[in-house]
C-alpha cells in the first residue's frame, strides 16, 4: 500500500545497489590499512583436553612472523552468558578451539607458523550427545557448570529473567482435555547458518588504553558495551561496522575472535586482522542449537490447549554464547504460538564437547518449534484436529498475555493475523491439499505428496532501545546518524525511506554517516525484526524532530506560526500559499537543526509468520523434493516491496526449511569431529532446486510508529522446517522420527512402518 | 627459483607483467587468481567465501569463460585475458553493464556478497547463450551459493536482460 505515501511502500532501488554490483563495497576482508599484520588461529585436534605447554620458538623464529600467543601470554578475559569462557584457555573443549595466535605478515606465513608451533595435550574424556553429558559420572566441562548444565538465566535481563513456564494447574488442565499425548522429539541436527562471508574482524590497540575494533557483524555498537563488559573499564574502545556479508543471527557477537585480533595488535603494535577460513566458519563459529523436548499436552476437540508440561533439553555445545536468552525468546513465542492457561515446561542448556551453538534467526523459538511441532501433532491426530485450524485459533491475539524473556506479563496490542492465515490458505489450496493426518494430499506411481503446516511469530520486534540523530544541513539535505550497518535486509535504504517521507526529501538527498560507534547515539543493531519497529521509530523521531526545529526557525524568521508551515524538497512554505517557497537556508540561514529519536522497548507487539509447504516424495529412493511454500504474513505497512519478499524468501536457506529437508551437520560422536565443515559436503540448495515460493503479505496498520509496520526477515526461517517435516510424513503415513528428512530416514520409516500404524514420530 | 619466471596477465584491459618466485613481492606457483587479484591488484570485488570452488563467489571471465579464481593457479594464466566485477562496467563512459542494471532494478541481492560471482557467471551464460530460458539461466547459476535466497530476484533480473522472443 504506497498510495498514502511518496517512498514507503514503494520499490526503490538500495542505497548500496551500485556499490553491490560493482564489488565495491568494502567487506571487511576488503580492508586495506597501513601495516596490516595477518592473524590465524591454531586450533585444537582434541575435543577435551588440557594444554600442558605450548613451545612458540620456532614459529617465533620465522621471518614475517611478528607475535604468537597462548593462554600463559594473556590476561583473563572471559566472555559467554555466565563470562564462563576465556578468550585463550589452558583446557580446549572441542575439536576447533583456539590454542594459540599468530600474526604475520602475510597469510601465507601465518599459515604457515601454526605448523611450527609444538604444543603438548592432556586428552580428558569427552561428552558428545545430551545423555552423555547429562549421565551422572559424565566429564565436566566447566567446575562452573556442574552436570554440564549451564547456570539458567540472562543476567541482563534481570532477575525474573523467563528460564521457565509455570503457571496455571496442568493436573486441572489435563483432565479439562479430551485428548493427552506424550511424547520426545528432538531437532538435533544443528544446521549451520553459513553467511557466504566469514566472520571477520580487525583489531587495533593504540597505547595506552584504545581498542578500535573494525567488525562484519550485523550489530557492531553493541559490541562497545559487550567488550568492556569483557575487558573491564579503563579502556576507550571504538567499534566500527563494515558491511555484512550475511549474518542470519549468527554475526551478532563475535568476542572471540575480536579480541584475537586486539591481543595482537597489542603485541606487534600494528592493527591485526583476523578473518575466519570456510573451515573455521563451520567448525569453530556458531551454529543452531540442538533441542529435544519430552512433553504432554492436553487438548480439548475445539482445539484449545488445556496443559503443556514437560522438560526441554537444549544442547548448546562448548559454550553458551547468548543460550539462555535463545530458551527465554523461545519460551516467550511458545505462549505466541499456543494460547494455553496452564504450562509446566522445563528447560535446561547442556554444553557437550563441540563446537558451540549460538544466535540464528528463530532464536531458540525455532528449535523449540521444531521439537514440540511433532508432538502437539500427535494431540491433533489424537482430537482429529485440522493442524492449520489449530495454529489459527491458538496465535496470540489481541488482548491475549504471555510471559516474555524478562518474566514480565505482556498484553498483545497488534492485529488478528487469522486474515492473513486465511489469505495463505486460500492461496496454498490448503482446504483441497489436507487430507487428514498421515494421508498423502496426491499419489502417482512412487511419488507421493503431503502438505505441512506450522507457524511462529517473536515479541523482540520491539525488543532493546534505539536512538538516532537526524541531522538538516541549510543546503536541503539530511544526514542520518544511526550505528546501523547493513547485513542484507535492506534496513540501511529503508530507514532513508522514513527520514526521506518524513522531510519529504528525495532519496539522494539523505545520506548516513560512517558507521563508527564514536559518531552514533545508542543502536542495538538489527535481530528480531526490530529494524522496522524499533530502529526505524528512532530515525522517525528524529526525523520529526529534525523537522520541527527547522519550521521553528523558519517560522521565527518569517514571523508566521510553525504550525502553518510545510516543507519537502528541501524548501519552506506556508501550507496556504504552497507555491510561494523558499530554500531551507534562506529559511534558517547558517543554521542546522539536529534532532534526536529514541525508542524504548516495547514488547506488546509480536510479528508472525505462517509457512505452507508441500513436498513430493519418492518412496523407492526416499528422495524428499520440496515443491511449493507459502509464507503468510501481515506487515501493517511494506516499507519496501522487493526488501520484504527476499527476506520472506529466505525461508529456504540459512538453516530454515532445507534444515528439514537435507541440512545437517555431522559430528563423529567418538571424536567430536566435524565431518562436513566444507560447501562441497555440507549440503546447499542450488538454483536449480527451487522450488515455487509465494508470499502473502497483508497490511493492517499496526500501532507501531507513523507508517503502522512491523518487522518480520527473522522469523522467516522459523515455522518451516516443523511444516516440511509434517508435510514429508503426510507423504509417506507415518511419521519421520527427526529432521533432517533425508532419503536414509525416509526409508528406514517406510521400513519399519507397521500396518495401520497412527500417531505422531514422538516416541 | 633460482630463476624469476614472468607472466603477463591482462586484467581488465591493464596489462600486468607479474614475477614468480618465493618471495613475498613475488607470485608464488601456488597462488590462486584470486588471491593474486585480491590482494595484490587490491581488486577486491572478486569474493572468496569457500575457497574451496563449492560457491562460485570468486567467479571471473579468463578468455571470456566463467571460471573460479579461487581454483585457478595464476602462473597457468600467462597470456590470458581476466575480466573481473570491476571491468564489466565501460571503461570510456564508466556506464554499468545492463546486467549490472537489471540486478540494482530488481534488488537481486540481499547481503550482497555473492553477487559479484552471480553477475560474473550470468555474463558469461549470456555471452554464451544470449537467449536462455529461464530453466537454463537456473542450470547456469548453479554453481553459484547464495544464502540469503535471492535466487528468484536473480533469475528475473537475468531474463530481463534477455530480448524478447527467448528460449
Amino acid at each position: 500500500m504506497a498510495g498514502a505515501y511518496t517512498y514507503i511502500g514503494r520499490s526503490t532501488p538500495r542505497e548500496d545497489a551500485s556499490r553491490v554490483v560493482t564489488g565495491t563495497v568494502q567487506f571487511i576482508d576488503d580492508i586495506a590499512l597501513p601495516g596490516l599484520l595477518h592473524g590465524r588461529v591454531l586450533r585444537s585436534p582434541h575435543a577435551h583436553a588440557l594444554v600442558k605447554a605450548v613451545d612458540k620458538t620456532k614459529a617465533e623464529a620465522l621471518v614475517g612472523v611478528e607475535a604468537v600467543l597462548a593462554w600463559e601470554d594473556v590476561p583473563d578475559w572471559k566472555g559467554g552468558m555466565t563470562n564462563s569462557t576465556r578468550v585463550l584457555d589452558r583446557k580446549v573443549r572441542f575439536v576447533g578451539d583456539a590454542v594459540a595466535i599468530v600474526a604475520a605478515t602475510t597469510r601465507k606465513t601465518a599459515a604457515e607458523a601454526l605448523d611450527l608451533i609444538d604444543v603438548e595435550y592432556e586428552i580428558l574424556p569427552g561428552v558428545f550427545t545430551l545423555d552423555d553429558a547429562l549421565d551422572p559420572g559424565a566429564p565436566q566441562l566447566y567446575e562452573d557448570y556442574p552436570g554440564n548444565v549451564v547456570t539458567p538465566g540472562v543476567p541482563g535481563w534481570g532477575p525474573e529473567s523467563l528460564k521457565d513456564l509455570v503457571t496455571g494447574d496442568v493436573d486441572g488442565g489435563f483432565r479439562e482435555a479430551d485428548v493427552v499425548a506424550e511424547g520426545v522429539f528432538g531437532c538435533e541436527n544443528i544446521p549451520n547458518p553459513m553467511p557466504p562471508e566469514t566472520p571477520g574482524a580487525i583489531g587495533l590497540w593504540e597505547e595506552p588504553n584504545k581498542i578500535t575494533v573494525w567488525v562484519s557483524d550485523q550489530a557492531f555498537y553493541k559490541h562497545k558495551g559487550y567488550l568492556r563488559r569483557i575487558v573491564g573499564s579503563g579502556f576507550d574502545i571504538k567499534t566500527i561496522g563494515v558491511p555484512c556479508g550475511g549474518s542470519y543471527g549468527s554475526k551478532n557477537m563475535s568476542w572471540q575472535l575480536q579480541l584475537h585480533a586486539v591481543l595482537l595488535s597489542k603485541a606487534t603494535g600494528r592493527p591485526v586482522k583476523l578473518v575466519l577460513s570456510k573451515e573455521e566458519q563451520l567448525a569453530a563459529f556458531t551454529l543452531r542449537p540442538s533441542s529435544r523436548m519430552h512433553v504432554k499436552v492436553g487438548l480439548k476437540r475445539d482445539g484449545t490447549v488445556t496443559a503443556l508440561s514437560g522438560r526441554w533439553l537444549v544442547e548448546t555445545g562448548h559454550y553458551s554464547q547468548t543460550t539462555q536468552a535463545q530458551v527465554a525468546v523461545g519460551l516467550g513465542e511458545a505462549q505466541l504460538a499456543i494460547r494455553c492457561a496452564n504450562w509446566d515446561l522445563h528447560p535446561a542448556i547442556v554444553c557437550t564437547n563441540r563446537n558451540a551453538s549460538g544466535m540464528v534467526r528463530g532464536f531458540g523459538g525455532q528449535e523449540l518449534k521444531c521439537s514440540l511441532t511433532p508432538i502437539l501433532s500427535l494431540a491433533m491426530e489424537k482430537a482429529g484436529l485440522d493442524p492449520f485450524e489449530f495454529f489459527k485459533k491458538n496465535y496470540v491475539k489481541p488482548g491475549d498475555g504471555y510471559f516474555w524473556r524478562n518474566g514480565k506479563w505482556y498484553v498483545y496490542r497488534g492485529v488478528d493475523y487469522a486474515a492473513a492465515m486465511d489469505e495463505g490458505a486460500k492461496r496454498f489450496g490448503w482446504a483441497e491439499k489436507w487430507k487428514g493426518w498421515l494421508n498423502p494430499s496426491e499419489v502417482s506411481g512412487t511419488k507421493r505428496r503431503g502438505v505441512g503446516v506450522c507457524v511462529h511469530g517473536n515479541a523482540d520486534i520491539g525488543e532493546d532501545p534505539s536512538e538516532a540523530y537526524v541531522r538538516l544541513d541549510p543546503d536541503g539535505t539530511a544526514t542520518i546518524h544511526s550505528a546501523l550497518v547493513e547485513h542484507g535486509t535492506g534496513q540501511k535504504t529503508n530507514i532513508v525511506k522514513m527520514v526521506a517521507e518524513v522531510l519529504q526529501l528525495p532519496l539522494d538527498r539523505v545520506s548516513q554517516l560512517p558507521t563508527d560507534s564514536s559518531n552514533s547515539p545508542f543502536e542495538r543493531g538489527p535481530g528480531g525484526s526490530r529494524g522496522t519497529y524499533a530502529t526505524g521509530s528512532a530515525v522517525i523521531a528524529a526525523a520529526e524532530d529534525a523537522r520541527h526545529k527547522l519550521l521553528e526557525s523558519a517560522a521565527h524568521a518569517l514571523g508566521a506560526d510553525p504550525a502553518d508551515l510545510d516543507t519537502d524538497s528541501g524548501m519552506v512554505f506556508r501550507k496556504n500559499e504552497p507555491s510561494e517557497r523558499i530554500s531551507w537556508e534562506a529559511a534558517v540561514g547558517r543554521r542546522t537543526c539536529i534532532g534526536y529519536g529514541r525508542f524504548e522497548e516495547d514488547f506488546t507487539l509480536a510479528n508472525c509468520m505462517m509457512t505452507f509447504v508441500e513436498v513430493e516424495v519418492d518412496t523407492e529412493t526416499g528422495h524428499v523434493t520440496l515443491i511449493e511454500v507459502v509464507n503468510t504474513t501481515d506487515v501493517g505497512q511494506i516499507i519496501d516491496p522487493p526488501g520484504l519478499e527476499g527476506q520472506m524468501n529466505g525461508c529456504l536457506g540459512s538453516g530454515g526449511i532445507d534444515s528439514a529437508l537435507f541440512e545437517e551437520t555431522v559430528l563423529d560422536s567418538s571424536t567430536g569431529r566435524m565431518l562436513d565443515s566444507n560447501m562441497v559436503d555440507y549440503r546447499w540448495r542450488t538454483f536449480f532446486e527451487l522450488p515455487s515460493v509465494h508470499n502473502v503479505v497483508l497490511e493492517t496498520p499496526f500501532a507501531s510508529h507513523r507508517f503502522g509496520a512491523v518487522g518480520v526477515g527473522e522469523v522467516a526461517t522459523a515455522p518451516g522446517p516443523a511444516a516440511a517435516l509434517m508435510a514429508a510424513s503426510n507423504a509417506i503415513g507415518v511419521w519421520l522420527d527427526g529432521y533432517p528428512a533425508t532419503p536414509q530416514r525416509v526409508l528406514r520409516a517406510l521400513g519399519n512402518v507397521a500396518p495401520g500404524r497412527t500417531g505422531g514420530g514422538a516416541t | 627459483m633460482e630463476h624469476a619466471d614472468r607472466i603477463r596477465l591482462t586484467v581488465n584491459g591493464k596489462v600486468h607483467d607479474i614475477e614468480i618466485g618465493d618471495r613475498d613481492d613475488q607470485v608464488g606457483p601456488l597462488e590462486t587468481l584470486a588471491a593474486t587479484l585480491r590482494e595484490r591488484l587490491r581488486l577486491t570485488g572478486t569474493k572468496v567465501a569457500c575457497d574451496d570452488g563449492a560457491c562460485g563467489c570468486c567467479t571471473v571471465h579468463l578468455d571470456g569463460m566463467a571460471i573460479l579464481s579461487c581454483m585457478t593457479l595464476t602462473v597457468e594464466c600467462d597470456g590470458k585475458d581476466v575480466t573481473t566485477i570491476e571491468g564489466l562496467s565501460d571503461p570510456k563512459t564508466g556506464a554499468l553493464d545492463p546486467l549490472q542494471q537489471a540486478f540494482i532494478d530488481h534488488t537481486a541481492f540481499q547481503c550482497g556478497y555473492c553477487t559479484p560471482g552471480i553477475i560474473m557467471s550470468a555474463k558469461a551464460l549470456l555471452a554464451e547463450n544470449p537467449r536462455p530460458t529461464e530453466e537454463e539461466v537456473k542450470e547456469g547459476l548453479s554453481g553459484n551459493f547464495c544464502r540469503c535466497i535471492s535466487h528468484y530476484h536473480v533469475v528475473k533480473a537475468v531474463m530481463s536482460v534477455v530480448p524478447p522472443g527467448g528460449g
